[in-house]
């Protein structure tokens, strides 16, 4: 029986057990497990598709498509932060390892960023000198790990971003297994070359936070006050989160949902822990206007950002900005067509490889193999990126003018309608066609 | 000697009870682009956080007092020394260097170090040299619980006693302890003392100036059974 074309009608998939639930139980069975692989969340959650643009009418006046200027520019760290960040465009580039990722595909995000004039951010793994060398501007994360963390990068970096979690895993810490563990990568994290490196899943040195707070002086201190803290946090308790981190002292806030991608993570968590990037965008804006602080802390929403529509719709939402990992990599090449028969000889195929933390990807992106990374051109690759953020920036732009905003952030929920009754209690919005807002008490 | 040089070579007194915080570290960074006082004295430290971090020049800061978190946090190059007890942190991520208190420590001491001393003269409490990448840490008194867990590099002695779960999945750090352990964590056991451990214990303790027979010590490592995850060893976390 080799498609659902010739499946005689009385053979009846179970909902419950589908072929997908099947053969996880039987590799699991085979095994003795749990599935480890990449990407982010593949069910189906309530997203920004479920939301939609109320355009001009007589009521509210668009701007010229082609003549009208939108403006995208962001500033990030205007709180305490004696440098903050200037960008031309809200979308930034999520944190992402080298070692998760290879040399020339940093290179390339940070390429491609830079043309835009937008930020890349390192990830589990330290600071490269080609990163560097080639982002413009570039945020410099400390993780639990600590792997890699010096303060010399530190001084380099344009921003802190202190993680707290991911969206992909919130509460979970992580594993670079050891066949990605080349001589390079073993250095950085000072551990010896082909053992699995486990990333904790809470800081070395302080807890919850009071200490959070003490950690942002001390990392302010030592810059000499200068760059933009950010604090990370994966969606959860995003209320709570979100005004803990502003009370920690953060600059900016960055809430990445639970789409948010991972280099390896188990399934089971990626799929069941955490809330979606949609309520997690209104939860975070509406903590951050709670406090007076909305525009003055800065917001940037991640997981699950695909197009200039979901830009929009986060920004209209609330956030400042918002960073992209996944589709970053899609424009690079992953999951490439291309690249499709030999996604097949190692189990896989395009459109649904996922195994990043297995280092075979024939793109050359997540793997650490010298011959598979020397496949990717961090120039072309580069060139991707930028025109990739062009169009998102155009697609956002082109939304903003049809609701009538000169800036993109004057985007807002009242441009906002929703199409299911989820997405509306969600993302506080009138179900479309509708005045209600469910859970609303006006 | 030249005026300059005399001035140099004298001890610059910051008071934190009439200098904030931002400036006396601002001084001491500034002496990584350009020559100043090598010796200086902090007094009224009054447990403030964050003081005498970031140092990246070869200079002796002496702290007269208690201090807060992170004391000497990422140092490079500096001496720092604490008349005094030091809360969470102290010299957390070190390069390079010397820290030394004087009194006790609270928890995360030497957390992430890469490099340089760390000395304990004192007891530490839990987690010390947590994640530890390469620093040497010598404590004189005891170490509370979950010290050097995931501890990567670096060597980590401890004069008195250690609390439990000693080295919890430790990497390749090594663990002298001359008291009594607890417990040993998962992945951490005890392995011989050979003739060129007696002797890093001996440097160590002579850098130290401590004063103990590295005969009294036992040696603690990786057993390397979970550097490869296998879903045999489930039971071990």
């Amino acid at each position: 029986m080799s498609s659902t074309a010739q499946r005689p009608w009385n053979l009846r998939e179970s909902y419950l057990f589908d072929r997908t639930v099947i053969a996880e139980i039987q590799r699991a069975a085979a095994e003795g497990i749990y599935d480890i692989r990449g990407f982010g969340a593949k069910r189906r959650l309530p997203h920004f598709d479920d939301l939609l643009f109320l355009g001009a009418s007589i009521s509210r006046y668009p701007l010229e498509g082609y003549r009208e200027k939108c403006a995208t520019d962001v500033v990030l760290g205007t709180r305490f932060a004696k440098k903050p960040l200037e960008l031309k465009i809200p979308v930034t580039i999520a944190g992402m390892s080298f070692g998760a990722l290879s040399a020339p595909a940093k290179e390339a995000l940070g390429r491609g960023a830079s043309e835009v004039g937008t930020s890349t951010t390192t990830g589990d793994g330290g600071m490269t000198p080609e990163e560097r060398e080639h982002s413009k501007t570039l945020v410099y994360q400390l993780l639990p790990s600590r792997y890699g963390m010096n303060p010399d990068d530190l001084r380099k970096a344009d921003a802190i971003e202190v993680v707290v979690g991911q969206g992909a895993k919130p509460g979970g810490g992580g594993m670079l297994l050891g066949h990605k563990i080349s001589d390079r990568v073993a250095e950085m994290r000072s551990l010896p070359k082909g053992i699995d490196q486990r990333s904790a899943s809470r800081h070395p040195d302080w807890t919850g936070p009071d200490d959070l707070e003490i950690k942002i002086t001390e990392l302010r201190e030592i810059t000499d006050w200068e760059k933009p803290i950010f604090v990370k946090v994966g969606a959860t308790r995003t209320y709570y989160d979100v005004q803990l981190a502003v009370k920690a002292g953060a600059d900016v806030i960055v809430v990445d949902g639970m789409q948010g991608g991972t280099a390896a993570t188990q399934d089971v968590f990626i799929e069941h822990v955490g809330i979606p990037t949609l309520p997690a965008t209104r939860i975070a804006a509406d903590a951050l206007q709670e406090l007076g602080q909305h525009r003055q802390v800065q917001l940037i929403v991640s997981g699950g950002i695909r197009s200039g529509a979901d830009v929009a719709k986060a920004l209209a939402l609330g956030a400042d900005a918002v960073s992209i990992g996944t589709a970053a990599l899609v424009a690079m090449g992953d999951n490439a067509p291309e690249h499709d028969q030999e996604y097949r000889e190692i189990g896989s195929a395009s459109g649904f490889y996922d195994d990043y933390q297995a280092g075979l990807d024939p793109a050359g992106i997540s793997t650490q193999d010298d011959e598979l990374a020397a496949r990717f051109d961090p120039v072309l690759g580069g060139r991707r990126i930028a025109n990739y953020l062009r169009v998102l920036t155009l697609e956002t732009q082109t939304l903003a003018r049809a609701c009538g905003k000169s800036h993109v952030h004057n985007l807002e929920p009242e441009d906002l309608v929703a199409l299911t009754v989820e997405a509306a209690a969600m993302a506080k919005v009138p179900l479309a066609g509708t005045d209600w807002i469910p859970g609303s008490s006006g | 000697m030249a005026v300059a040089e005399r001035e140099h070579a004298a001890v610059e007194v910051v008071d934190l009870a009439r200098t904030s915080l931002r400036e006396l570290n601002q001084r001491l960074h500034d002496l990584s682009a350009r020559p100043g006082p090598r010796q200086w004295r902090v007094v009224n430290p009054s447990g403030a956080h964050a003081v005498a971090c970031g140092l990246d020049a070869d200079v002796e800061v002496e702290i007269d007092g208690h201090v807060g978190y992170y004391c000497a946090g990422m140092n490079k190059l500096a001496t720092v020394r604490v008349h005094g007890n030091a809360s969470t942190g102290i010299a957390e991520n070190m390069m390079s260097g010397r820290v030394e208190v004087d009194g006790n420590v609270s928890q995360s001491a030497g957390a992430t170090g890469r490099g340089g001393l760390l000395v304990v003269h004192g007891n530490a409490s839990s987690r010390c040299g947590i994640s530890m990448k390469g620093i040497d840490i010598v404590v004189g008194g005891s170490v509370g619980h979950m010290s050097a867990f995931m501890a990567q590099t670096g060597c980590l002695v401890v004069c008195g006693d250690a609390g439990e779960a000693l080295g919890d999945s430790i990497y390749e750090a090594r663990l002298y302890v001359r008291g009594e352990v607890v417990s040993l964590g998962a992945d951490c056991v005890e392995k011989d003392m050979r003739d060129e451990h007696l002797a890093q214990v001996r440097d160590l303790l002579g850098a130290a100036g401590i004063d103990a027979d590295p005969a009294e010590f036992r040696r603690y490592g990786s057993a390397r059974q979970l550097y490869t995850f296998k879903i045999d060893n489930a039971g071990a976390y």
